[in-house]
């Protein structure tokens, strides 16, 4: 029994630590290969944050730092993933892990995203 | 009313108002569904309200309040509150309606399915017109409050929702089946709507007037008769184009002007709304049940 707990807990751990990295990785590597067309755009950056602090602060933190059922953003799997990755999973999201589908915004909009989730 | 009572009331009101506001984003259809679901914990306010006046009926204001939950990513329930006013005839509460919205594919696709199911409890007398079906027509809508309130309607509902998004455009078609629990036979509509934000690309600075927050649209919907007398013939039919501005703030206001299509239509109908959302709502709720902070 006890060997049972440690491993769920040890699983749940394992879970926890995945979190968003989990999702960039559940990407198919095609997504990857997508330029951002916004890559050079200087107003891109700030614009990105206004989006980010409308749609994604109040479940990844004003800082991207992370809550309960949210992961932090700032995290080495998010920024080393390819712009083309993070737009994957801005549009579809993951219904099941409670991350929601941003394809109602226009692509530029959600490249203005990805840039300000690069940029630092 | 008990202490405890009034306690959770208090501390749910005060989830509400704590809570930071955020962008309903929903687009600018009354009546058209797209596929897109409620945020997880977020909660929507809607008010949406629908003026007209039938051949030889009385001006009648038809408003619903909306309050709409994300359960999860993929599950959306919404709970509606109708009532009217009818000029010369005073008005009245007409009955509630509970609907849920399911998305059936996980991830993205050229077409979106989401299935919807709805329970109403209204009365004859509910004029908020939040779907046309059957042949419902102005002749119903002229019919005077003092009578149409004591008919029952008792009705499940159930939409089929498609869904897509294209190069910045969404195009949105519902299928819709309505049964009246007790008798009455299937009754059929539908509801098209394309609508688009007037800039694809947001700006650097917060604001109000500016082309990103504004979409525009058109909506498309009407009656297909029954199981029995399947199709347009004697069925009212509607054209509207609507628009939607949302605030720096997160409020967003749609306004649509609707013209009837068929001689059954109601020749006009106005509607507008308003709606705004709490992010995390369930959490801070939850979190203040449990002696927390919101």
């Amino acid at each position: 029994m006890s060997t049972l707990r440690i491993g769920c807990f040890l699983a749940a751990i394992g879970i926890a630590a995945a979190g968003g990295g989990a999702l960039v990785q559940s990407a198919p590597a095609i997504a990857a290969k997508l330029q951002n067309p916004l890559e050079s755009d200087e107003h891109a950056p700030p614009a990105g944050a206004k989006l980010y602090a409308r749609e994604c602060a109040s479940c990844h933190g004003v800082n991207r730092e992370g809550r309960r059922n949210a992961p932090s953003l700032n995290r080495p799997a998010v920024q080393a993933a390819a712009p083309g990755t993070l737009f994957w999973v801005l549009r579809n999201g993951s219904l099941h892990r409670g991350m929601p589908s941003f394809a109602h915004l226009p692509e530029a909009q959600r490249w203005q995203i990805v840039t300000y989730l690069r940029g630092r | 009313m008990t202490t405890a009572r009034l306690k959770y009331l208090l501390a749910a009101a005060a989830a509400l108002v704590l809570q930071p506001l955020c962008w309903a984003g929903e687009g600018p259809f009354f009546i058209t569904y797209t596929h897109q679901m409620e945020e997880p914990g977020n909660l929507e306010f809607a008010f949406k309200t629908v003026m007209g006046k039938p051949d030889g009926g009385n001006r009648f204001f038809g408003t619903v309040a909306e309050f709409e939950y994300g359960v999860t990513g993929w599950w959306t329930s919404e709970l509606y509150l109708d009532g009217q006013a009818t000029r010369r005839e005073g008005a009245l509460f007409t009955g509630y309606r509970w609907e849920n919205r399911f998305r059936l594919l996980s991830h993205e696709h050229w077409i979106n399915p989401v299935l919807y199911l709805e329970f109403e409890n209204i009365n004859g007398a509910d004029k908020s017109l939040l779907e046309i079906v059957n042949h419902d027509g102005q002749e119903a809508l002229g019919s005077p409050n003092a009578e149409a309130r004591f008919e029952k309607k008792r009705e499940m509902e159930a939409k089929l929702i498609l869904g897509s998004y294209v190069k910045g455009w969404t195009i949105a078609e519902n299928f819709i089946a309505e049964k009246n629990v007790r008798h009455a036979p299937f009754e059929f509509g539908y509801a098209v709507g394309v609508s688009r934000p007037l800039a694809m690309a947001a700006r650097p600075d917060r604001c109000n007037f500016c082309a990103e927050n504004v979409q525009v649209g058109v909506e498309l919907y009407g009656g297909l008769g029954t199981h029995e007398q399947f199709g347009v013939g004697g069925t009212s039919h509607y054209i509207a184009p609507t628009v939607a501005w949302t605030l720096a703030s997160g409020t967003t206001l749609r306004i649509s002007p609707g013209f009837g299509t068929t001689g059954t239509s109601a020749g006009y109908l106005l509607r507008f709304g308003v709606s705004y959302e709490a992010a995390q709502f369930g959490r801070a709720a939850r979190n203040l049940f449990r002696g927390g902070r919101p």
